[in-house]
């Protein structure tokens, strides 16, 4: 283990493990007011009329009228409304707030509004919209050729469902003018993007918006997007009311109305000749929901890793984002890449059965290697380490053996194992690091030789604080109690881009490194000095078109292979977990012990992505798992046996050989779960999550 | 009026018999270590121990708990047991996010104090009506296992 992998006690560890961390509902401001929202109960209508009741003094209803600038919400395209105009688009779209001192009035006000709608016919179903918000195409060879030449084609449609990032502090954002001023603070992954947001709703200055991240019990992507936009509905009514506004969501609102995971429909029609696979024609649909928030950026990264980590001459991928009148859909740990590589990882799966081959070995006789060109052309510049990360799995698990002793079960109790091996591209998609974010960060050093870290990526639980200052301590030699960093403040901090991507160790992290490498040259004792750096892209990336989809999309890739055992009682459907193993390659962990911590973490959120976490709307449109009552994610008696390893592949260009973490557990579970149920089971498996319901069709014969 | 014990000390409310007592204690005695997730009793981030037994506060009545013993993180965090958790958590860098610590720690409490050498198995049937969505509990069991090997003699 490396020297600065050695773990140590976690910066923000006294205040959350004492319950004096103060979340954004911990705070009470004089005068604060409390404020709800009222959603619209329809899909698609027009609003005709909205009928008031009196309001008692002190209370306010705040609707698209108050909004003093833009009533859009700025995240990519600005079509998400801070309140509605005249039409509701989904199930939950925002018409109004109210807004005064007792919530339990602030309640009785809601339920006395009445809504007249005149209903349209909403489009629920992705297949059936009419409306594509993006759309992406790339291709490499010839594939028309392939198909054409193939001795078989194979095709085959995956399905994935919604997942909820089920964060465990639902969102909150509190926010009070002052001095001509607006300061929103809240439950957060990006201060920027909420700063930008703010400043256009209000038609404010920048300069005259503050935006401060409370501590953050959970983000998980869902507090990367969706904050922007209840931010902005916060600070009109705090403009509004002229005093402080807090608005905390309830578990059901939350879970009903924020963003999730994008449902997709992945179809991959293969061509096989002579017992080689010649090329993958990939059709990838993801169902935006009303607004188009992250939807092209989340489509891009699962549109490149559409082929998973296999070499094809003859490519071809064709993707779209498309609108629904269903809640919009944002960014989640993974980011698009889960949808993908649960559909070719399958597709693998079953080309393997129909070849006679075992899955595993047909994989590997695909499977990329340093210096092959990716999907769009860039290139795999550092070592792919696959080989040796199955050899590890095999060692720990007897992979290949059980795959052959679970064939052919019969009896009530039937095992199964399945494996999947997977990337995740490390930062932003394509150029956006170098084109947009333009990442800034400063270190300053006081003159009692304390030095603060100045940027604006905030620890969601993550352990940014800790692995920031534990590389900037190592860097100038001095204790890590004289790093200090605070949660980010825009008054106080550069912008260094979200907190998203698996982007702000390796990048963040390393311009941190850079500026403390300087700090240390002209270190002058007793002095205030501070540092600022700036991104550079590494000599090295082939620049990425997104116009062509052409060029590196990341700068390099972290790698993971996950196997997984079940248990099938066949009399009552359920599963029982034996063991999940995944061996990872993040590059050098900053910090073992938050590694591992985030390895864990995410590779339990996949395998409840994979095996339990279904949510669905009914025919109006509501989302019907909306309590953890029915959206069932993983306790501590779910999967006992949850093995992580790390390997050592240190990435040159990464802050002590830092690369991408927190996404990669999460991307490769649901294909190693679904193929240890098509094991057990002895049947092709299209759909995750693969549930025991599921499961019970399956041996009703009811599902292939 | 409905009087109990609240980390050691005799309080009176005045909030209606029929409010959760989550509420009570967030809103009238300021006790934020009491973390609300749900409000359904599903997630644990409201834990309290009311008289030795762990309980989500979210579906405690206020009205219920007349002349009962209430503890929350801000009472037990002054005690040695504590200080073993604490400890132990840090050196497995069980603390994510940090919004169900206060009820795992809680639970932890729970746990050892009804069996000092729990099992993994124990450990993990006794924080499973806590959610933590951050760190897949392997280092918040490997934590309680700790405290309980270091901590002997305290339970």
């Amino acid at each position: 283990m490396e020297a600065i992998s050695k773990p140590v006690k976690k910066k923000d560890h006294d205040a959350k493990m004492s319950g004096r961390a103060l979340y954004v509902d911990d705070h009470v401001l004089e005068g604060m007011l409390l404020g709800r929202l009222l959603h619209s109960a329809k899909a698609k209508a027009r609003i005709t009329r909205i009928t008031l009741p009196e309001l008692p003094e002190g209370y306010y209803v705040v609707d698209k009228h108050d909004v003093p600038g833009i009533n859009y919400v700025h995240i990519v395209q600005d079509d998400t409304p801070v309140f509605v105009e005249d039409t509701v688009e989904y199930v939950g779209d925002p018409i109004l707030m109210v807004v005064g001192p007792e919530l339990k009035e602030v309640e009785r006000i809601l339920t006395e509004i009445v809504v007249v709608y005149e209903e349209l016919v909403p489009i629920l179903d992705m297949l059936k919209s009419d409306t594509v918000f993006f759309n992406y195409n790339y291709a490499k060879g010839d594939i028309q050729r392939a198909l054409k030449e193939a001795d078989r084609v194979f095709i085959e449609t995956f399905q994935t469902g919604y997942q909820e990032q089920a964060y465990l502090e639902t969102q909150g954002m509190l926010a009070y003018p002052h001095d001509g001023r607006m300061t929103v603070r809240g439950s957060l992954q990006c201060p920027y993007y909420v700063h930008g947001a703010v400043a256009k709703a209000l038609g404010y200055e920048e300069k005259d918006v503050q935006i401060i991240q409370d501590v953050t019990g959970g983000g998980f992507g869902g507090k990367e997007a969706f904050p922007s936009i209840l931010a902005c509905q916060t600070a009109v009514a705090a403009k509004k009311a002229n005093k402080p506004v807090k608005v905390i969501f309830e578990r059901r609102e939350d879970m009903e109305f924020t963003s999730k995971r994008h449902p997709s429909v992945c179809t991959y029609k293969v061509a096989v000749k002579d017992g080689e696979i010649t090329g993958m024609d990939i059709d990838v649909l993801f169902n935006s929901g009303a607004y188009t928030t992250l939807s092209p950026v989340v489509l891009q990264r699962g549109l490149i890793c559409a082929n998973g980590v296999y070499r094809l001459d003859n490519l071809r991928v064709v993707g779209r984002a498309v609108k629904t009148n269903t809640v919009p859909c944002g960014a989640y740990r993974g980011f698009g890449a889960p949808q993908t590589f649960f559909a070719v990882e399958m597709m693998m799966d079953h080309l393997a059965k129909e070849m006679s081959l075992d899955s595993l070995e047909l994989k590997q006789r695909y499977m990329v290697k340093q210096g092959d060109a990716t999907s769009t052309g860039g290139k795999y510049h550092f070592h792919v380490p696959l080989p040796e990360m199955i050899e590890q799995i095999e060692e720990l698990t007897n992979y290949r053996e059980k795959r052959r002793q679970y064939r052919n079960q019969t009896g009530r109790y039937r095992k199964g194992i399945g494996m999947s091996m997977f990337f995740h591209g490390c930062g932003f998609t394509g150029s956006g690091e170098r084109d947009i974010i333009k990442a800034v960060v400063r270190i300053r050093k006081n003159p009692d030789d304390t030095v603060e870290i100045l940027a604006s990526n905030s620890d969601i639980g993550q352990g940014l604080k800790t692995t920031f200052s534990k590389i900037v301590a190592d860097t100038l030699g001095i204790s890590l109690a004289r790093v200090l960093i605070e949660n980010p403040d825009t008054d106080r901090v550069p912008d260094s881009g979200p907190t998203v991507a698996s982007r702000s160790l390796m990048t963040v992290g390393g311009l941190l490194r850079r500026a403390a490498e300087r700090l240390k040259q002209e270190w002058q004792a007793g002095e205030e000095q501070v540092i600022e750096e700036h991104f550079v892209e590494p000599d090295f990336v082939i620049p990425f078109s997104i116009a062509e989809f052409k060029g590196d999309a990341y700068p390099t890739y972290s790698w993971s292979v996950n196997a997984i055992e079940v248990e099938v009682d066949t009399l009552t459907a359920t599963t029982k977990i034996l063991g999940a193993w995944g061996t990872f390659d993040v590059g050098v962990p900053v910090d073992i012990n938050i590694i591992l911590g985030q390895m864990e973490g995410g590779f339990l959120q996949g395998i409840g992505y994979a095996s339990m976490e279904e949510m669905n709307c009914n025919e109006q449109g509501m989302i019907r798992n909306n309590s953890f009552s029915d959206y069932i994610i993983p306790t501590a008696l779910d999967v006992p046996n949850l093995v992580t390893k790390i390997i050592n592949n240190p990435y040159t260009h990464g802050p002590y050989g830092a690369k991408g973490a927190g996404e990669l557990p999460l991307v490769g579970a649901a294909p190693a779960y679904v193929e240890a149920m098509e094991n057990a089971l002895g049947v092709n498996l299209n759909k995750a999550p693969f549930t025991p319901e599921d499961t019970m069709r399956v041996l009703l014969g009811g599902l292939n | 009026m409905v009087e109990f014990i609240l980390n050691g000390q005799e309080v009176v409310s005045k909030a209606q018999a029929n409010q959760r007592l989550l509420d009570v204690l967030r809103q009238e005695f300021r006790i934020t270590g009491v973390k609300c997730g749900c409000k359904e009793g599903e997630c644990g981030a409201c834990s309290v121990i009311l008289d030795g037994k762990l309980v989500n506060s979210c579906l405690v009545a206020l009205g219920s708990i007349e002349g009962s013993t209430v503890t929350t993180i801000e009472g037990y965090r002054e005690t040695e047991r504590y200080a073993a958790l604490d400890k132990a958590y840090a050196s497995v860098s069980a603390v994510q996010c940090g919004f169900c610590i206060p009820g795992m720690i809680l639970a932890s409490e729970c746990i050892l104090a009804k069996n000092p050498n729990p099992t993994e198995a124990e450990i993990r049937a006794g924080i499973s009506g806590n959610l933590c969505r951050c760190t897949g509990y392997n280092a918040i069991v490997q934590a309680i296992s700790i405290a309980a090997e270091e901590g002997k003699g305290l339970w």
